[in-house]
């Protein structure tokens, strides 16, 4: 048994043999036909093998179109004409896999040749040329594999071609060589609920078939373990699966301090399909104001504050006022030129030049508010100082609104959080933002992922400052951003102070479900371990 | 040779959908049959690859031909199937 580590991107456990994409073979020296039936005979075969794989994927297939598109190239490599050149071809004296690639290449030409739609359907000729010779030389088709039982499936990286493919049914987990916690393969592994391991040296040098167990918080995988040790992973899986689909309930630790557990929500739609929240930690504005030449009007604000406020009756609305500028510019506002947008006028620094459209938001906020019963706060995005969170509060205030917070975005303010919460009702930590500003890595570019990671222990520790200025003062203290939606990260936010956590509706279960598994106590050794860790890797593994 | 002249009616042309059903239809008669386009020469019709290439559009006249015990049947019923638009009806199996 061997153990290998990564990043771990997708949370979870799993375990069966290890498979990867296969690559395409490239075709070998040409090799004399000594008998020219056999070689026909193996030409035919494997023609026979790559009609009947494509049979087996479009009968399971789920959407009626794949299934049609998957029949109609079984056909293409099931041709009698197709046959008829292989055979000739070996007959004359040319081995199985050249004279399949040469009957393909005749075709490839009459498409090419054709233009249009048939050029376009040139990709799957050169598809079906592949395939047919992988199984000519004895190697598994190129692409994901589909053996017809659960497996880890390993990549150097994932194509979203190769993504599409993917039958949740017989891939438990996945392992790639490259990539960070922002890449593809982890976006796809997180919405597809698939534990999930990036940035793993060494897993390409794994024998195909090796049992592995893998654990998509750590990053750790071990190689070569017995079946008992994947049927106890297994095992151990699915109870954790059953416990999420168990939970249910506001958000709490085991022995009942209470987290409230809330929805991201961008719209009326997305409020309307976050039926488990306890409420909404953060409503975003700027679809709104989006694509728009002119700033909305006051009613149309109102018709659309009051949309969610609806959805959401008699519970939680964090409502954030326009969040603009850098990578969110707004046409309206004619902010062309700055030399470094994201550090430039953007959030709640738009209201310095704009101060009406602070105004008139709050104004629509106010009077949606009246007309329906949800509890509303609002808050700002990007604020540095206690002047602007106190300026903020007041027109807040100003406009009829009890609730008014801030967002922690910058450094600045986590390290004057308690100050802070002098002045405002509630704080709530942007992770994104505040991992960006605070590691000086752009969250648009991707090589710098790791610096990105939520575990890192200098953001925990801004986190730690927020959470203790809540304790201290008694308010709230929520996180919002993507470190919200990771279970195992909750009771550790929970340990830090963090009272509420925001994320997307579908996260939620998992999270609920992790925190429900802690005592308070253990979720704050747990945080006290983790700001103690040198680095993510190790912050990961003091909580598994 | 018994021949039918049609008119291609699939909105798509000769391509994906229609294409796999008059193929599988041209392939379960009982005789050998034979697809042409214009001056191009003459195709097995029970050859996907081939009936592809002929890049049949909405419109263009194909000529269907075939000889043999029941070739009239045969050539009558293809014949009706490339003159619908099979684009436009539902997956048998589907």
């Amino acid at each position: 048994m061997a153990e290998l580590t990564g990043i771990g991107v997708s949370t979870g456990l799993a375990g069966g043999p290890l498979l990867r994409i296969a690559a395409v073979p490239a075709l070998p020296e040409p090799a004399p036909v000594a008998d020219a039936a056999a070689e026909v005979e193996k030409a035919f075969a494997a023609l026979a093998e790559v009609v009947a794989d494509l049979g087996r994927r479009a009968d399971r297939a789920t959407d009626a179109t794949v299934a049609e598109v998957l029949r109609a190239e079984a056909m293409m490599a099931d041709d009698p004409m197709l046959r008829e050149a292989v055979q000739e071809g070996i007959e004359g004296g040319t081995d199985a896999v050249h004279a399949i690639d040469a009957a393909f290449a005749t075709h490839r030409a009459a498409f090419e040749a054709a233009g249009g739609y048939l050029a376009e359907r040139v990709a799957d000729l050169d598809d079906l040329r592949d395939r047919a010779v992988a199984v000519c030389l004895g190697r598994p088709m190129p692409g994901v594999p589909q053996p017809g039982h659960p497996y880890v499936l390993a990549a150097r990286d994932l194509a979203p071609a190769d993504t599409a493919d993917l039958d949740p049914e017989q891939v438990v987990g996945l392992v790639t060589a490259d990539g960070g916690p922002t890449s593809h393969t982890a976006i796809l592994a997180r919405a597809l609920g698939l534990p999930a391991v990036v940035s793993c040296k060494g897993i390409l040098d794994v024998e195909d078939g090796t049992l592995v167990t893998l654990d998509g918080t750590t990053g750790v995988i071990e190689t070569g373990v017995s079946a008992e040790a994947v049927d106890a992973v297994r095992a151990k899986a699915s109870e954790a699966a059953k416990a999420i689909a168990d939970s249910s309930g506001p958000g709490r630790t085991s022995d009942g301090h209470a987290v409230a557990l809330l929805a991201n929500v961008g719209s009326g739609k997305d409020a309307v399909a976050a039926t488990e929240a306890e409420g909404v930690g953060l409503f975003r504005t700027e679809l709104l104001f989006l694509d728009r030449t002119r700033e909305p009007g006051l009613d149309e604000q109102v018709a659309a504050y009051r949309e969610v406020f609806a959805a959401m009756a008699g519970r939680r609305v964090v409502i954030r006022t326009l969040d603009a500028g850098a990578d969110k510019p707004l046409p309206f506002l004619h902010q062309d030129g700055e030399p470094n947008p994201a550090l430039g006028v953007r959030g709640l620094r738009i209201a310095r030049q704009r101060p009406d459209v602070l105004t008139t938001q709050l104004a629509a906020i106010a009077q949606a508010a009246i007309q329906t019963d949800a509890d509303v706060w609002v808050m700002a995005p990007m604020v540095s100082t206690v002047a602007e969170a106190a300026e903020f509060a007041a027109a807040v205030h100003a406009a009829g609104l009890p609730k008014a917070g801030v967002m922690i975005e910058v450094p600045a303010a986590a390290l004057r959080a308690e100050k802070l919460l002098g002045v405002v009702d509630f704080l709530s930590i942007g992770t994104n933002d505040l991992s960006q500003y605070t590691f000086a890595a752009d969250r648009q570019v991707g090589t710098l992922a790791e610096l990105l990671d939520p575990w890192q222990p200098a953001l925990l520790q801004l986190i730690a400052a927020c959470g203790a200025a809540g304790k201290a003062t008694g308010k709230s203290v929520g996180v919002c951003g993507e470190a919200a939606s990771d279970p195992a990260l909750a009771p550790v936010l929970a340990g830090l102070g963090v009272t509420s956590l925001s994320m997307s509706a579908r996260a939620l279960p998992a999270v609920r479900a992790s925190l429900a598994a802690h005592t308070l106590a253990e979720c704050e050794r747990l945080a006290a371990a983790v700001l103690d860790a040198e680095d993510p890797a190790q912050a990961r593994k003091l909580v598994s | 040779m018994p021949t039918r002249t049609v008119t291609v009616g699939s909105a798509s042309g000769l391509h994906a959908r229609p294409a796999a059903l008059f193929v599988q239809a041209a392939a379960a008669a009982p005789v050998k049959v034979t697809i042409q386009v214009g001056e191009k020469r003459a195709v097995p019709a029970n050859s996907m690859l081939s009936v592809l290439s002929l890049g049949a559009k909405k419109g263009t006249e194909v000529v269907l031909a075939a000889e043999g015990d029941g070739a009239d049947e045969a050539l009558d019923g293809l014949a009706d199937l490339l003159a619908r638009d099979l684009d436009a009806e539902e997956p048998a199996n589907g």
